[in-house]
């Protein structure tokens, strides 16, 4: 059931992407990007903390990324729920701190974290939202690669949270195209999505029939993009010039260290690279020109014969992966039913041809890849949110990019839920002591698909305590993973020999606590000038009344599976609810939100079991027939 | 829940045996898992959602053994009261061991040669001794009931599948 049309829950998909991001809605049943009072849908992903204490983002940003870019951050994705070390793979120039768990920037307006960084593009999106919808916001389903592992994916849920975005779901990159070219295109069968962004490389396989979006393998690399096309030409230029030797393997470090580049000049030079990259994607020849901090100038002619060469290798990596991932899936290239391409990156010539001799057939185009994303992603939101108009009615199933495992005996790699797995997935392996009388057992979870435990990223470690004393191998420790449907990650481990269960549930040692998370909220809240009881209250009122909305919605739809005694406890909970929402005491709130909650778990078990049983007997009516 | 007590077979209104139509099984899956998605209940309570994933998660558990042959094999000896583990290590026959080296040396010497065609004729080879063992999996569980000597078999076809890839992926390093 819908809600009326007065009651439409507003909600946004939101692709936060490397080098731009975009939020669209679906408003009167089409799908459409939201642009800013100057008529611009991309936001560019740039953060620039400004001296006057202000943090500019988008264009303002960008423009500031050469005059002062130690302060403006630029393609900051690439660096969520990473550690230093990789974020130091990519040869910027920025001041890492070695935080844990996530790398931190050094910047005028202090240490940023790159979810703090992020949680400043996604305001600028969600207000911009509800400015153009009129009103605050439901919710929102927000994009990442699908190749984003579960330290990047948490990451972006907190980044989220920390701009004050309810998130619905998170959704895969090349998933959320494939939602739009499938409803908008009516493209069916075997599906490839092909996406190239700016700092990250996806390929999707699906299957689409009947309204049911499947997702039969994902592949791809977090760390390929057309950032590194830009990269490529930087590096092309100073060996051409002569500034660095053309044996050096590192250009743009050796240039860095050795004075010879400022990190403007690093940064000009990367601004003129992706120019010089676009305008090669129509012309055939262009001039790469930049100039210096010195006052030199580099000058030079840059043909798309030339682009193509010094770039094919990272054509051919991800072709490399589409091979792959086509065999995870069992499809031969020749069976692809359409190949779909997505991010600005696909538009580069040598890219296409590569996608098109790979599978025999010409790739679409036909919706904008900068902005097919967030249009699927719009789709998904307002379906998530209760919107359903007429045939309104797919389903999504996604899996999971990468396997999931144990650290065990000798740094090895035990997988308990496998790439590829349709989610929500759950799995438990049982492990024993190795010692008499051992009461502790360290547990570590990994995700890749390498044997061993340093080849892999690591998620979490903890330990379980408290396992009674036994002899060796008397004890069973149960470690059950379950990945929720954003993809995310929780580990219980539980002793289960004795009787005695210990069980701990861990969130991944990258996320950010929910103290820390607090703490922010609380800090950007507090030089809004506002005080904190007054936003606990808001935040409880906001919960109470999403519960007390989707009570009333279950007791409509369900409320004959509850005798009238039953109906009326709820009732009265509901009151109670309506009663202390109106107040201004946040525990009463919360302590109305609570009772009813637990008042209406039996319901929410028999409207389960009815939505079960009324799927199976719909089928055995069919096979009468 | 409901969901919970049932076995796999039960839970998608199947017949218990190894023979399966795979059509109707997919459909199931289809119809229960768009009821209990967690995508369908967004909105809900906190408790509701839980519910959802609880389901979904097992839903897509029994789609994923049943759909394959070697997992459902299992599955089936093991609500039978049967480890395919141990009946495996015990079951291994002199004439599977001996046919395993052969596949490993033709796969090996193909490899070295990189002789497409070599490979070719090797990825017929396990299919068919695939379907073989299928068919007899299909004997002893659907007809004869010997869950015991079905679980032996179980342990060949997981060798077959693993080989089968290992073939796949010499022929892919090869284009």
């Amino acid at each position: 059931m819908s809600p009326e049309p007065h009651q439409r829950r507003l909600a946004v998909g939101i692709d936060l992407g490397t080098t731009n991001s975009l939020v669209a809605a679906v408003r009167s049943s089409i799908p459409e990007v939201l642009e800013d009072e100057h008529r611009h849908a991309l936001l560019p992903s740039v953060v620039s903390y400004c001296d006057d204490g202000r943090v500019a983002v988008g264009a303002e940003a960008a423009a500031r990324a050469i005059s002062d870019p130690d302060n403006t951050i630029v393609s900051v994705k690439r660096f969520m729920g990473r550690g230093l070390e990789d974020a130091r793979r990519y040869r910027t120039a920025y001041r890492f701190i070695d935080a844990p768990g996530m790398v931190k920037i050094q910047t005028r307006g202090g240490d940023k974290s790159p979810v703090e960084v992020s949680a400043e593009i996604l305001k600028v999106l969600r207000r911009r939202a509800e400015m153009t919808l009129g009103g605050e916001l439901y919710g929102s389903v927000i994009t990442v690669p699908a190749y984003f592992d579960d330290a990047q994916r948490q990451a972006t849920k907190d980044a989220a949270r920390l701009a004050g975005l309810e998130v619905l779901r998170l959704l895969n990159e090349p998933t959320a195209a494939a939602i739009a070219y499938g409803l908008d295109n009516g493209v069916e069968g075997r599906v490839v999505v092909y996406d190239l962004g700016g700092g990250t490389f996806d390929v999707s396989v699906l299957h689409l029939s009947r309204g049911v979006f499947e997702v039969v393998a994902t592949g791809g690399d977090s760390a390929l993009g057309g950032d590194d096309f830009d990269r490529r030409i930087v590096e092309w230029a100073l060996r051409e010039t002569g500034l660095v030797s053309d044996k050096e393997p590192d250009p743009i470090g050796s240039a860095l260290a050795a004075g010879v580049l400022s990190s403007a000049d690093l940064r000009a030079m990367t601004v003129e690279a992706r120019r010089a990259k676009e305008v090669l994607s129509e012309a055939t020849l262009t001039t790469f020109a930049c100039p210096l901090s010195d006052a030199s100038a580099v000058r030079l002619p840059l043909a798309r014969e030339r682009l193509d060469a010094i770039t094919a290798d990272l054509v051919s990596r991800t072709i490399t992966v589409v091979r792959r991932t086509l065999r995870d899936a069992r499809v031969d290239a020749a069976d692809a039913g359409a190949v779909v391409l997505v991010g600005g990156a696909t538009r580069t010539p040598a890219v296409r041809a590569a996608v098109a001799s790979f599978f025999g057939r010409a790739p679409l185009s036909d919706i904008d890849p900068d902005r097919v994303v967030a249009i699927g992603a719009a789709m998904q939101a307002n379906l998530l949110a209760g919107n359903r108009g007429e045939g309104d009615d797919w389903l999504l199933l996604d899996v999971i990019p990468l396997s999931l495992g144990l650290e065990t005996m000798g740094g090895l790699v035990e997988k308990i839920v496998p790439r590829n797995s349709t989610i929500p997935v759950a799995r438990a392996q049982e492990f024993t002591t190795f010692r008499d009388g051992q009461t502790a057992l360290a547990v570590h979870v990994v995700q890749g698909e390498r044997e061993l435990v340093s080849d892999c990223r690591s998620l979490a470690r903890f330990e379980l305590r408290g396992i009674p004393p036994m002899s060796a191998g008397a004890a069973r420790i149960r470690v059950s993973f379950q990945v929720d449907a954003d993809g995310l990650l929780s580990v219980t481990a539980c002793e289960q020999a004795s009787g005695v269960k210990a069980a701990v549930t861990v969130r991944p040692s990258y996320g950010l606590s929910d103290d820390e998370i607090a703490n922010m909220l609380q800090q950007s809240f507090l030089s809004a000038g506002a005080d904190r009881d007054a936003r606990a209250l808001r935040e409880h009122q906001v919960e109470a009344d999403r519960l007390f909305e989707a009570t009333r919605a279950a007791l409509g739809a369900d409320g004959e599976l509850l005798s009238e005694a039953e109906r009326s406890v709820v009732e009265s909970l509901l009151a109670r609810v309506t009663e202390a929402r109106g107040g201004t005491d946040a525990d009463a709130v919360r302590q109305a939100v609570d009772a009813l909650a637990r008042g209406t778990e039996h319901f929410a078990a028999r409207r389960m079991d009815r939505a079960i049983s009324r799927a199976l007997s719909g089928r055995r009516i069919d096979q009468i027939d | 829940m409901l969901l919970l007590d049932k076995n796999y077979f039960d839970l998608f209104n199947l017949p218990r045996a190894f023979a399966i139509d795979e059509r109707l099984l997919e459909q199931q899956y289809r119809d229960l898992v768009a009821a209990v998605h967690p995508d369908r209940f967004v909105t809900d309570s906190p408790e509701q959602r839980r519910l959802a994933m609880q389901a979904a998660t097992l839903a897509n558990e029994a789609w994923r053994c049943l759909r394959d042959p070697c997992s459902r094999a299992a599955y089936l000896c093991r609500l039978e009261g049967i480890s395919v583990d141990s009946a495996a290590r015990a079951g291994a026959s002199a004439e599977f061991l001996t046919e395993q080296m052969e596949w490993r040396e033709a796969l090996d010497e193909a490899r070295l040669g990189a002789r497409r065609s070599d490979l070719q004729a090797l990825q017929v080879d396990v299919a068919e001794a695939r379907q073989q063992v299928l068919a007899a999996v299909t004997e002893l569980i659907d007809t004869r009931a010997d869950f015991e000597a079905a679980a032996g078999l179980v342990g060949q076809l997981m060798y077959i599948d693993r080989f089968s890839e290992q073939v796949d992926e010499a022929l892919d390093d090869l284009s």
